[in-house]
């Protein structure tokens, strides 16, 4: 029981790094979404060597493990001069390994959107970029937010790998503190619940923003 | 006289000289000419497959054309002169070509995300950048027009197919176009709900817009088209005024259709009442 008061107060060592853990996924998810969203309009724009370029890259980054990528990004890039702190080598990190997915999610829900909405948009005078942006994202939203929450719950707990590169994330204290106190058991067991606190609650967001987005349908 | 000819010096509104389009083996429009003057009402019958769509999706460069091109007032649709060489246009010169080209579409096309307001609203709002205080009363207008007033805060769903139809019809007008292009805007309703999307085409017709109508519908084409043009495997075959075309088609093909299209509306006139 003891050990469990002890773990409260360790408690606060944790939360920062739940803090960390939080900064890294809402980077890269933004990052990663920036990139899958521009990805995604720009091959639809017709131009084939950008296509190519495009499903390069995506097969590329989703063929190498991100634990692979981190360490290239974190150490590798040192040869080069880019030296990057561990938190922003793994926004970077994780960032340009999901925008490879979500390239493909948002391509898949843009192409879910039926080709008439296109039509009738560029016959109301917008440019194909602007029938994109003003009618087909909105609707290709419904379909890529389950996959888009997905992916979030997933980032939030693969981000316990930037541990490996230093990143003073949940994973990474917790580990520090196993090492400093032997309460392996409690000190996990609290990880595991706060990384439980933090993924429901996005869950849950997900499902809001599905009810929001599907108004006007049955 | 009604019937436009090359002699004609007012320029026709939309001209369509030489089209020919070619989707891999299959020439779907071959050489055709076309002229339309500013007011009139064309209406295109023939059967499937004789490249009436793909005429009008040209017009609209919906299509790009194998050989030939379409001008709209005077200006070629797709193509620009640069220093005596016909270019590309862009992207956005096509675009602003089409703000004057309202398209009606078989499945009506309209946003299911937004109302039929919004629907009616989106063209003046972000093409032409209006506030939303001044694209309200058209759209209001215009919803008015098309009997949807009271529909105006339903989204599409909620819409019969009709109803969805004169939405879309009123979200052409919005953009205030001086051509509308009908692609079998009725072909997708059932037979109760055609009448209503046909009786708004009719005022629209009255109140002197230029009209491209591909139909299957020929007793409208016979009361509201000044002209009518029937196509046959990718070719005008035959054009003339509706009276002369339904009461009296000098070609035989013209004649077959006709006979076939007619003998199935009359069967089916009688089986409903």
């Amino acid at each position: 029981m003891s050990a469990w008061l002890t773990v409260g107060h360790l408690l606060p060592v944790l939360l920062l790094g739940a803090v960390t853990t939080l900064e890294v996924t809402a980077g890269s998810f933004v990052v990663a979404t920036l990139i899958g969203l521009v990805l995604a309009i720009l091959q639809r724009l017709d131009w084939r060597p950008l296509r190519v370029v495009i499903a390069i890259y995506v097969d590329v980054f989703r063929a190498i493990p991100v634990l692979t990528q981190l360490f290239i990004i974190y150490f590798g890039l040192t040869e080069i001069g880019i030296r990057l702190d561990p938190v922003p080598a793994a926004i970077v990190g994780f960032g340009i390994n999901g925008g490879a997915y979500l390239t493909e999610v948002f391509r898949s829900g843009i192409g879910a959107v039926h080709q008439g909405q296109l039509e009738a948009a560029q016959m109301l005078g917008m440019t194909r970029l602007a029938a994109l942006r003003i009618v087909i994202l909105p609707q290709a939203m419904r379909v890529v937010l389950p996959p888009l929450g997905n992916f979030a719950i997933g980032l939030l707990k693969d981000t316990a790998l930037a541990s490996a590169v230093a990143a003073p994330e949940l994973m990474f204290r917790a580990r520090t503190l196993v090492d400093q106190t032997f309460l392996a058991t409690q000190i996990f067991v609290t990880a595991a619940a706060i990384y439980l606190a933090m993924s429901l609650p996005l869950g849950f967001l997900t499902r809001r923003a599905e009810a929001h987005l599907s108004r006007g349908r049955r | 006289m009604s019937g436009p000819t090359s002699q004609d010096a007012r320029p026709a509104l939309v001209e369509a000289i030489g089209l020919t389009k070619r989707f891999g083996e299959v020439d779907v429009l071959k050489d055709v000419n076309l002229a339309v003057q500013a007011g009139e009402k064309v209406a295109i019958i023939g059967p499937s497959g004789s490249g009436k769509t793909t005429l009008l999706r040209c017009v609209a460069h919906r299509e790009r054309p194998t050989s030939g091109h379409v001008t709209i007032a005077g200006e070629r649709i797709g193509e620009k002169l640069v220093k005596g060489h016909w270019r590309e246009m862009s992207d956005r010169e096509i675009a602003r070509i089409r703000t004057g080209i309202g398209m009606v579409f078989q499945r009506f096309n309209l946003f299911p995300h937004l109302t039929a307001l919004d629907n009616v609203m989106l063209g003046p709002m972000r093409v032409l950048r209006q506030s939303r205080a001044e694209a309200e009363p058209l759209a209001r207008e215009l919803l008015r027009k098309v009997g949807l007033a009271h529909k105006a805060a339903d989204y599409p769903e909620r819409l019969s197919g009709g109803q969805q139809q004169r939405v879309a019809i009123a979200r052409s007008l919005a953009m205030q176009p001086r051509l509308m292009l009908f692609d079998e805007a009725t072909s997708a309703l059932d037979p109760e709900l055609i009448g209503e999307v046909l009786n708004v085409m009719r005022d629209l017709a009255r109140d002197g817009m230029t009209m491209l109508v591909v139909t299957h519908e020929m007793q409208f084409a016979e009361d509201v088209a000044d002209r009518v043009v029937f196509m046959d495997h990718g070719r005008v075959v035959d054009e003339g005024p509706p009276h002369e075309l339904f009461r009296a088609p000098s070609h035989p093909r013209t004649q077959a259709f006709l006979r076939a299209v007619v003998d199935r509306q009359v069967m089916g006139e009688t089986a409903e009442s």
